[in-house]
């Protein structure tokens, strides 16, 4: 590995030395160090956990750091102060937006650049710099419009805009292609090159690593605090990335080719109601099938909610049928979806998948309190559900004192191999996991997509959602890309093109599948 | 500053806290007793006394506690699913209603039959009662703090009218309050000469069977499943609406235990008067048990032992008896403080 020289001339815009934050027990950042130079870009690149964020937090000041120093433009930056990242031209877009929704754009980012008592607001002057800015960088957005009317690429155009408004020279981005669909991230992509073509720095913090390829010219490396390494990107690949974040070796996973069996859960012509915020389902046929692994593709809030509710029994169609082996469903509950041999793995592992503040016995049982297995005339039988409890984790390597522990002192990995124990327990033919692996460490997401294709070798119906495309496209038989409420067509594995399947994610090409069904 | 969670409290926080709460509370009252003219280890020592000082001052306590540990239940069981029922004193009466009702001579059975009798009926008359509001947060989600709370003082004027009309004993020289119950009705003495009665005994079953069914049975994981995460609870496939519907008619019921007690136990019959607040005084009982169905005794025991020790104190050293409502109150605010610092901890930035 070798290590990059500077690649451009005169001194850094922003140099971090030997930043060390330790949180407890854990060094979240161990002697980082880190120089941005002007119209750079630096990718910084690192799981989840990595210690990203606590890099950024305190760049900005949230947090104080126990060793190490940040220098802005040559002049040391106080610690702990929030505004002096600001005022020295940092600007951070976050991952979410930080933006308010009924007021128009000018609005937004004009907010907090005025004095609190002056009464003359030049809105014409604000509104020619924006547009000026806009047109500058590429960023597309009518200033008029309402927040709340714009999509999610559109918000994040606002969320630079603002950035830039206050005349950031370095701008930090927090993973800002989490939410874009592949379209969205190349004209994302092509501002950036704008922005260091005038001189501007930027810091892209991510996880992808064909996105860090593209766009950075440096890249930084973090695993568990430490930096892994740093390359010039001219100098790398994405082979020599991956070993560098993760540590060692990951063989993608070895899929033996699906054998589809019969549709084991359908959805005919399903309309319900939005949930969280998402819009509601539109007349959505979908056939899940033994055997194999169907994705859900499409950027998060476009009706992903509603379909696994839907799932999940926790929501009822509005009109249409679900048909579970054969025979159309007409009660439909929890506990009817339980009863049908769904097993469940939810979106948020705290708020539905797990009661925190209750042990790992008790959170088992959750599911299958009522069965024989576990109960006789009311009364619950504590040691089969102890057993039980000491069965999952044994079985799915769950690290945890006891099964009278209580499940909040649990990592978010050992939490999600405790919901995966308890959904495929019994073996369910029909197996719904709703972001299976966010927030995890790279091991955890092995182990999490090895026991899928376990329940696939052995028959089940697969409906895999995730925000990660990666993963969808790396998991999937078969993808299907849902856009405002309504669900395209399947497509074998390869058989759309990326750039297909980003247009149906951006909401083209869906009125024609809407009539066929 | 904000607030941690602890990851494991140890031993010095469940205890020391609650340990320390008290210390607060006594501190804090000895300061009221030296602003009213008198010494505070005089002043405790008559309390003590008084509360536990004899056999006649402990069964006193006793009996004041019986109808604290009802209300103590009916709260600890509604507040662990997080049914915020404030309107134990509403349920109280009822069941008291319901007493005299069945209890006064409209029904004439051995006691073998008529107690059990009038017993499912004031239960399922405060299981009613609450089932209201419980239906009425489920459907429309009305905050039930407001709905309980509001049913007392209706429920209180509702008994006023029927003191004054067809409960009214003709032969009560006018005053609002009822017939007396008879004597199948009555509950037993437990000693003779002892005000002490049956009530205490079944008031400790109560809290023992509570537990039970708090800890060992599919309804009691189900309450407390779904107080800490109702949606978790949904998702699992817990009925969460019934689950708040039982938890109303147990809580509902075991409130109106106390009405009957107090009734067929003590007073033998029903005035205005019956409750000096235990329906309220129960909320302090459960939080102070940190809604342990068999906490409930003993903290009932020792806020029973407070009012009866301060009144024996308040005849002996001229400090007022009110002095019990102020220690109570500040045992409760400085026991929720404690039990919030044994949970979390609070960092100043």
């Amino acid at each position: 590995m070798r290590v990059s020289g500077r690649t451009e001339a005169g001194n850094p815009v922003l140099r971090l030395t030997g930043i060390t934050k330790q949180f407890g027990a854990l060094k979240a950042n161990d002697g980082i160090s880190l120089s941005l130079g002007r119209g750079e870009v630096v990718a910084l690149l690192g799981e989840n956990g990595a210690g990203k964020t606590t890099l950024m937090n305190i760049l900005f000041g949230h947090y104080v750091a126990d060793a190490g120093r940040v220098e802005a433009f040559g002049e040391a930056l106080p610690p702990g102060d929030p505004r002096a990242a600001l005022s020295a031209g940092i600007g951070m877009v976050h991952q979410h937006f930080t933006l308010a929704g009924q007021m128009s754009v000018l609005d937004n980012i004009a907010l907090g650049t005025q004095p609190l008592f002056s009464l003359r607001f030049d809105r014409s002057g604000a509104k020619a710099k924006i547009l000026k800015l806009a047109g500058d960088f590429g960023l597309d957005v009518d200033p008029d419009a309402l927040v709340q009317s714009l999509s999610v690429g559109e918000r994040q155009r606002v969320e630079i805009l603002k950035a830039l408004y206050r005349d950031a020279r370095i701008l930090i981005l927090d993973e800002p292609t989490a939410v874009l669909t592949p379209q969205e991230t190349d004209a994302l992509f092509a501002t950036l090159k704008k922005l260091v073509d005038e001189g501007l720095s930027v810091i892209f913090i991510s996880h992808k690593l064909h996105e860090v390829m593209a766009v950075a010219d440096r890249v930084v490396v973090l695993r568990a605090g430490r930096m892994a390494g740093e390359v010039a990107v001219a100098d790398t690949d994405r082979h020599q990335l991956a070993t560098m974040m993760v540590g060692q070796e990951i063989a993608p996973p070895d899929i033996a080719p699906a054998v589809p069996g019969p549709a084991l859960l359908s959805l005919r012509g399903v309309h319900a109601a939005g949930q969280g915020g998402g819009p509601a389902l539109h007349g959505i046929d979908l056939d899940l099938r033994g055997g194999e692994i169907t994705g859900l593709a499409g950027v998060s809030g476009n009706g992903q909610a509603a379909l696994a509710a839907l799932i999940a029994g926790t929501a009822s169609p509005s009109a249409g049928q679900i048909v579970i082996k054969d025979a159309t469903v007409t009660r439909w509950s929890p506990r009817e979806a339980l009863a049908h041999g769904i097993g469940r793995i939810p979106e948020d592992r705290h708020a539905t998948g797990m009661i925190d503040d209750m042990s790992v016995a008790e959170n088992v049982i959750s599911e299958t309190y009522r069965s024989a297995r576990f109960s006789r005339h009311g009364f619950l039988d504590w040691g089969a559900a102890r057993a039980f409890a000491e069965a999952i984790i044994a079985a799915y390597d769950v690290k945890c004192p006891s099964p009278d522990a209580r499940v909040r002192l649990l990592s978010g990995g050992n939490m999600q191999k405790l919901i995966l124990g308890r959904a495929l327990d019994g073996a369910p033919s029909v197996i719904l996991a709703n972001q299976p692996t966010r927030g995890l460490d790279v091991g955890a997401v092995s182990y999490v997509h090895a026991r899928l294709l376990d329940a696939r070798a052995r028959g089940a119906a697969i409906l895999l959602i995730s925000e990660d495309l990666d993963e969808v496209l790396a998991l999937s038989d078969r993808v299907v890309v849902m856009s405002k409420g309504r669900l395209s067509s399947p497509s074998a594995r390869g058989e759309r093109s990326l750039a297909e399947i980003g247009q149906l994610m951006a909401g083209h090409g869906f009125e024609g599948t809407a009539h066929a069904a | 500053m904000r607030l941690e969670p602890r990851p494991r409290p140890t031993v010095l926080h469940t205890l020391g806290y609650p340990a320390g709460a008290i210390a607060v509370t006594v501190v804090f009252a000895s300061m009221l007793v030296l602003i009213a003219g008198a010494n505070p280890f005089s002043v405790f020592w008559l309390v003590i006394k008084g509360a536990a000082g004899s056999q006649f001052a402990f069964m006193e306590t006793l009996t004041r506690a019986t109808p604290l540990i009802f209300t103590g239940l009916a709260v600890a069981v509604a507040f662990r699913a997080r049914l915020w029922n404030i309107g134990a004193e509403a349920q109280l009466y009822i069941g008291a209603v319901m007493t005299v009702v069945l209890g006064t001579g409209a029904v004439a059975l051995p006691a073998v039959a008529l107690i059990p009798l009038i017993m499912v009926a004031a239960m399922l008359a405060g299981a009613l009662l609450l089932l209201g509001p419980a239906v009425l947060k489920i459907r429309f989600g009305v905050d039930e703090v407001v709905t309980t709370l509001l049913l007392n003082f209706i429920v209180l004027l509702f008994v006023s009218m029927l003191l004054e009309g067809v409960l009214k004993d003709p032969t009560g020289l006018g005053w609002p309050q009822t017939k007396k119950v008879i004597d199948a009705a009555e509950l037993p003495r437990l000693v003779k000469g002892r005000r002490l009665h049956w009530g205490f005994v079944l008031a400790i079953a109560s809290a023992v069977v509570t537990w039970v069914i708090m800890k060992k049975t599919a309804l009691g994981y189900e309450m407390r499943a779904v107080g800490h995460n109702p949606e978790a609870a949904r998702f699992a496939g817990i009925p969460v609406n019934r689950v708040l519907m039982k938890t109303a008619l147990l809580s509902g019921g075991l409130a109106a235990l106390a009405g009957f007690s107090e009734v067929a136990g003590l007073k033998g019959n029903l005035t205005l008067d019956l409750s000096p607040g235990f329906g309220y005084t129960g909320i302090v009982v459960a939080m102070l048990a940190m809604l342990n169905p068999l906490g409930v005794v003993l903290s009932a025991v020792f806020v029973a032992g407070i009012f009866v020790g301060a009144d024996a104190m308040s005849r002996s050293a001229g400090v007022p008896s009110y002095i019990a409502q102020v220690m109570v109150a500040a045992a409760l605010l400085t026991m929720v403080a404690a039990i919030m610092l044994s949970r979390f901890r609070i960092r100043w930035r």
